[in-house]
């Protein structure tokens, strides 16, 4: 180890000037991914008065009292979050729970549209929502489920790329002879899947579980077009309105506290979990 | 083994079926019906003119020949490739230079678990928050403004919103923040499959880490380069949230940050169906080529 060390301080670039070099873009990325987070977190904590004196790094005391401006305020947050947190976490458990299920009828199965199945669940993955959005808010629109969470849940049962991951990790988790050991001992296939596969499974649902709850508290573009009226909308449809709504009138530390409202829920639970968010990005992609 | 259990396999089978069934159900009803009225939309005139209603009546390919006669499509496809290209040249750059540092043991780099949980937090940021805040941080008197005089790099505010490639940059800039953290764990675990044997003999040979890096590792990750790119740009074609939210759904400064789907989104919001259809079928043949080129690569990748 040590001689190749002294053999590459020789040549091109020795191996502390690398290190040091790494660390400096490092820091350098890690401040550019956290700074306009740290501004939000203070100046959610400054008075509107305190905002026009120019920009600190200190946060103030004032961050109880922008919340409760924004509490009296007209734009329905509290109604937002909830709103958010219903849709997301709905969408979550049946995402995870049928791509598991899918998962699971391709992998332990054999029959004859199998691989027809396969192929294409793999084919529409890439598909974007928003080309289907037209016929989709026309279907919606006809079902009178205008305004209603039902079309934003229950479409994430049929979720292309949760139910390749599922499937990749049954692939290493899942070995077919337990299956076969349930099947002896009598347990029905449903059975079989509710109380032995599905706690196999608990880390890869785990993992998905999170992604499709923040892509879904995440998402704009489908919600926006379904939901109309103010008790149902969801956060980023207010955070919208927010932007096009006249500013002056906007008291600025209310509009701070409505934004990190907004992601700081999502950064405080990535932070207990991100263990396990950043492996799940790399398992996905080895064979991505 | 299978001839054994031939009689209860073929039993069991049945329930491969039925555990496909929610997914086919709902696929079908909330995806490929939609997928398919987009299509019969397309070939329709049908939108609104003031309080009228127009068609629809079967025009054939005629919203498809008003579409593409109109500057505005290329206009928008070219803002939203800009935007792309300005956000993606920098993220495939940075995110090759951390994937080669994280991978590379003889750095033994320290804390990087903390840099990997810090580089991968944007990207779950909802986008449409991460959008009004930088519009209030660069607004012409926010905190990126005061901080830039403070320090005296400006005199006066630099209007970032009034200008087209601050605006552009801005873009540009949050759709790195947000994917580069991701590219690099992507490119990381490309890296660490890649054969150690190979380093070490070009070591032995007396190949400097720059030689390693554009001689061995570079030609060994382009599968994954092309699958990162080729997804990136899917992606990049669905950019919506950041600039519709960034400058309030108008592409301001004169259009010139306007991406398709904010194009095809007014359309929907407009009621102009057709062109609506469209679009959304033009954007859907775009992805769906994409799409093979990276189920060409990738299948290419399992066979090895």
């Amino acid at each position: 180890m040590l001689s190749v060390e002294t053999n590459e301080t020789k040549k091109g670039l020795g191996i502390h000037a690398r290190r040091a070099l790494a660390y400096i873009v490092l820091v350098i990325m890690s401040f550019l991914c956290l700074f306009w987070f740290y501004i939000l977190f203070v100046n959610a904590t400054r008075s509107k008065g305190e905002l026009t004196q120019g920009f600190t790094l200190l946060p103030s005391t004032h961050l109880i009292q922008n919340w409760k401006g924004v509490m009296a305020g007209t734009l329905p947050v509290v109604r937002g979050m909830i709103n958010s947190l219903i849709v997301a976490t709905c969408s979550a458990v049946l995402c995870t729970y049928f791509s598991t299920m899918t998962a699971y009828a391709i992998h332990v199965y054999d029959f004859k549209l199998k691989k027809f199945m396969f192929t294409f669940i793999l084919a529409i993955m890439t598909i974007p929502t928003q080309v289907t959005a037209l016929g989709f808010i026309q279907l919606v629109a006809d079902m009178k489920l205008e305004d209603n969470f039902i079309p934003l849940i229950i479409p994430a049962i049929a979720a292309p790329a949760t139910f390749f991951y599922m499937k990749q990790y049954m692939e290493s988790a899942l070995p077919l002879s337990l299956v076969e050991a349930a099947r002896i001992d009598g347990s029905g296939e449903f059975r079989t899947f509710n109380s032995i596969v599905l706690p196999l499974m608990k880390p890869a649902i785990a993992v998905q579980a999170i992604f499709t709850f923040v892509a879904n508290w995440n998402n704009y573009f489908t919600p926006a077009l379904v939901l109309h009226d103010d008790k149902m909308k969801t956060l980023p449809i207010l955070i919208a309105q927010l932007r096009s709504a006249d500013f002056l009138k906007f008291d600025m530390g209310q509009v701070y506290v409505t934004i990190a409202f907004s992601i700081f829920p999502v950064i405080i639970v990535y932070l207990f979990l991100s263990k396990y968010i950043v492996q799940g990005v790399a398992m996905g992609s080895v064979k991505g | 083994m299978a001839k054994v259990k031939r009689g209860k396999v073929v039993r069991y089978n049945k329930w491969g079926y039925i555990f496909l069934i929610p997914f086919v159900a709902v696929y079908v009803l909330f995806q490929l019906i939609p997928l398919f009225r987009t299509f019969y939309y397309s070939f329709f005139e049908n939108y609104r003119s003031g309080l009228t209603q127009i068609g629809p009546n079967f025009i054939g390919f005629g919203n498809y020949a008003k579409m593409l006669s109109n500057p505005d499509l290329w206009m928008y496809t070219k803002n939203t490739l800009i935007m792309w290209v300005l956000g993606f040249v920098p993220q495939i750059i940075i995110s090759l230079l951390l994937g080669a540092w994280f991978s590379d043991p003889s750095l033994r780099l320290k804390g990087q678990r903390f840099f990997k949980t810090v580089i991968y937090l944007p990207n779950l940021i909802m986008a449409s928050a991460f959008a009004m805040l930088f519009f209030t941080l660069f607004s012409d008197g926010g905190p990126i403004n005061e901080m830039l005089m403070q320090i005296g790099v400006l005199k006066e505010p630099y209007q970032f919103l009034t200008n087209v490639w601050s605006t552009r940059g801005l873009v540009a800039l949050m759709n790195f923040l947000m994917w580069f953290g991701n590219t690099t764990i992507l490119l990381m675990a490309g890296m660490m499959g890649i054969d150690t044997s190979l380093f070490e003999a070009a070591e032995v040979d007396g190949a400097t880490s720059t030689q390693v890096f554009f001689k061995i590792t570079l030609p060994l990750l382009k599968p994954i380069l092309i699958y990162v790119m080729i997804t990136s740009l899917i992606g990049g074609l669905q950019m919506f949230d950041v600039p519709q939210i960034l400058t309030n759904g108008k592409g301001d400064p004169m259009r010139s940050s306007m991406t398709l789907i904010m194009y095809l989104n007014n359309h929907l919001y407009s009621k102009n169906y057709g062109m609506s259809g469209a679009l959304s079928v033009m954007l859907f043949i775009i992805t769906g080529i994409l799409s093979l080129i990276v189920f060409k690569f990738s299948n290419g990748k399992q066979d090895k």
